[in-house]
């Protein structure tokens, strides 16, 4: 188990490191990166100036070395568009995000699921059939779309839910399912496949046969065999629901990470856009070693796999 | 397979391709089939609803916050979306898939450097990848194509590499390799026929996303810019009038519905055929 734990903890570091140098290079893609750092007004000596503070004059290589020395004194630098820390800018946004995920998780998890496994117990039905073109249609709602089309239904016309904006549990309850969404989709595929698995085995027709009732042998059989592609594709769905944020947030007005991404962009305020897809990606890394740990400890084959 | 006779079901169940199929239509002859010019403003009507009709024209899908015609900025979009998601589905598989197969084929240190590089590359999600690019290189129809394919390479390049390394040891390929072929040879003649089926599989799901994916930049202001009419732009103008004038929003997402879901169902019926391509 040690070994398996600092085998994967390594590869999870040279990917943090693969993605810092991967952004450090697009950084420079554009050719002079002082550009993206001061706002339009600047004069050319502000340019200047900021490019020796910097040391933009150095050769790439110190430049990349002095990159990387920042970032493991988790110094993200300074905005100089908001005249802040670029970590005290977005820490005060992550707990919105996180909100705004968990709701979202809720309802692909909540919802997916237990679609997930009434397809699977329903297959070849009418009913199955039509959830499964359901979970196509969600799949296939662009979040912005599906987002704007609430707001219309439930904000405008039938003023049941506030359109945007945070405060009460009302207004997280339209973001978190347009965000929800297309992970609701996935969450019900995967259960639906894993829990079609699961049927074909002998023991499920073997307690079948037996007399257990269907609503126990799901409780007490299935879930718990299907639960590890469920579980693996959570860490995907975690990265996804943090890129999906981008969107669901302006849709909504959400002032999140999201949010102030575009914001960002928009303020060329661009360090904070660059510590944003940085955390974001970290989050990512993390949550895969994670949901290989949690995976391994659910099933020990996985982790004799790496042994051989 | 067999050539079926024609039948009206048959026809019918086809429907994504010939969603997609009109889309394209539409597309290419959008200047012809258009009612009005899709830039031009006409103050006097602005906001009107679907069918309004001013000086014997009638704006089919209403009209939007500068009084242009809904329905051909709609067809104008298209030609956005498609060009976008094919071009850059070419792109991004054939950067994708010389990188799998090369990978794959030659192993030693170039498969542990491009395959790390395809690791790194898909833990970044790939909107904020998208996002963070677009900042730097600035918005417009080819940035957009470029960073919707250096976002999604590694996909294919997962799919080609495994594929390759499935079918290397096969006696076809050590047969041309022992008969002195070179490697670009043997990758292009002997590997890419046999594993192009799950690629092309993956292409077809992946153009569906790009749509999305340029929607979504579009919509956030990072796509091709305005007055050129895209879709993502068009939502994002008319959020602003969602209360007065739902159509200028709606009528774009249900485009893009269709789209995204005929090239999603195109994918699957497509994976079913040929064996999946995850």
């Amino acid at each position: 188990m040690v070994r398996f734990l600092l085998n994967r903890g390594g590869q999870a570091l040279i990917a943090v490191f693969g993605v810092v140098t991967l952004v450090f290079f697009i950084q420079r893609l554009s050719g002079d990166p002082t550009a993206l750092l001061l706002p339009e007004t600047a004069t050319q000596a502000d340019i200047e100036a900021m490019r020796v503070t910097l040391g933009l004059d150095r050769p790439m290589i110190v430049q990349y070395f002095a990159f990387l020395g920042d970032l493991i004194r988790f110094d993200l630098g300074r905005s100089y568009v908001q005249n802040a820390d670029v970590w005290d800018i977005i820490s005060s946004r992550i707990p919105r995000t996180l909100q705004l995920a968990g709701g979202a998780m809720a309802v692909a998890l909540l919802i997916g699921v237990p679609v997930g496994v009434i397809m699977a117990l329903t297959r070849g039905r009418r009913i199955s059939k039509a959830l499964m073109w359901l979970i196509l249609a969600f799949q296939s709602m662009p979040t912005f779309w599906s987002g704007i089309t609430m707001i219309l239904v439930f904000g405008v016309w039938l003023r049941w839910l506030p359109s945007s904006g945070t405060g009460t549990f009302a207004h997280l309850i339209m973001p978190s399912i347009a965000l929800g969404l297309l992970s609701l989709a996935t969450y019900a595929r995967i259960t639906r496949s894993a829990v079609l698995d699961e049927l074909s085995k002998d023991y499920v027709r073997s307690a079948r046969a037996r007399g257990v009732e269907t609503g126990r042998l799901v409780r007490h059989h299935l879930m718990r065999n299907s639960l590890i592609p469920i579980i693996s594709i959570t860490a995907l769905e975690l990265s996804q629901l943090l890129a999906g944020a981008v969107i669901v947030e302006t849709v909504f007005a959400w002032p999140g990470l999201g949010l102030l991404t575009v914001q960002s962009i928009a303020a060329r305020d661009f360090l904070v856009v660059q510590a944003i897809v940085l955390l974001g990606a970290f989050v990512t890394i993390f949550a895969n070693v994670a949901a290989d740990i949690l995976y391994s400890a659910v099933d020990p084959r996985v982790r004799l796999a790496g042994k051989t | 397979m067999t050539l079926k006779r024609f039948s009206l079901s048959g026809f019918l169940s086809l429907w994504p391709a010939w969603i997609l199929l009109s889309l394209v239509v539409a597309a290419l002859f959008a200047p012809a089939i258009v009612p009005f010019d899709p830039d031009r403003q006409n103050l006097l009507a602005r906001l009107k609803p679907p069918g309004f009709e001013s000086r014997g024209a009638a704006y089919f899908l209403g009209s939007d916050e500068l009084g242009r015609d809904v329905l051909s900025r709609l067809i104008y979009g298209a030609r956005i979306s498609l060009a976008v998601a094919a071009l850059s589905v070419i792109l991004s598989g054939a950067v994708g898939i010389l990188v799998g197969m090369a990978a794959g084929y030659l192993r030693g240190w170039s498969e542990t450097i491009l395959m790390r590089l395809v690791d790194i590359f898909l833990s970044i999600p790939a909107i904020l990848l998208a996002i963070i690019t677009v900042a730097v290189l600035g918005p417009g129809f080819i940035n957009v194509i470029l960073v919707l394919a250096l976002t999604r390479w590694p996909r294919y390049a997962r799919v080609a590499y495994g594929q390759t390394l499935a079918i290397a040891d096969r006696p076809f390929v050590q047969l041309a390799r022992a008969m002195g072929s070179s490697p670009w040879r043997v990758l292009a003649i002997h590997i890419l026929p046999n594993i192009i089926g799950p690629l092309m599989v993956v292409a077809t799901l992946e153009f569906g996303l790009m749509v999305l994916f340029e929607a979504g930049l579009s919509f956030l202001g990072l796509g091709v810019q305005p007055p050129t009419a895209s879709w993502g732009s068009m939502m994002s103008s008319g959020r602003n009038y969602i209360a007065t004038a739902w159509w200028i929003t709606m009528f774009p997402g249900i485009a893009l519905f269709l789209l995204v879901l005929s090239a999603n169902l195109i994918g699957d019926r497509f994976s079913d055929h040929i064996g999946d391509g995850k």
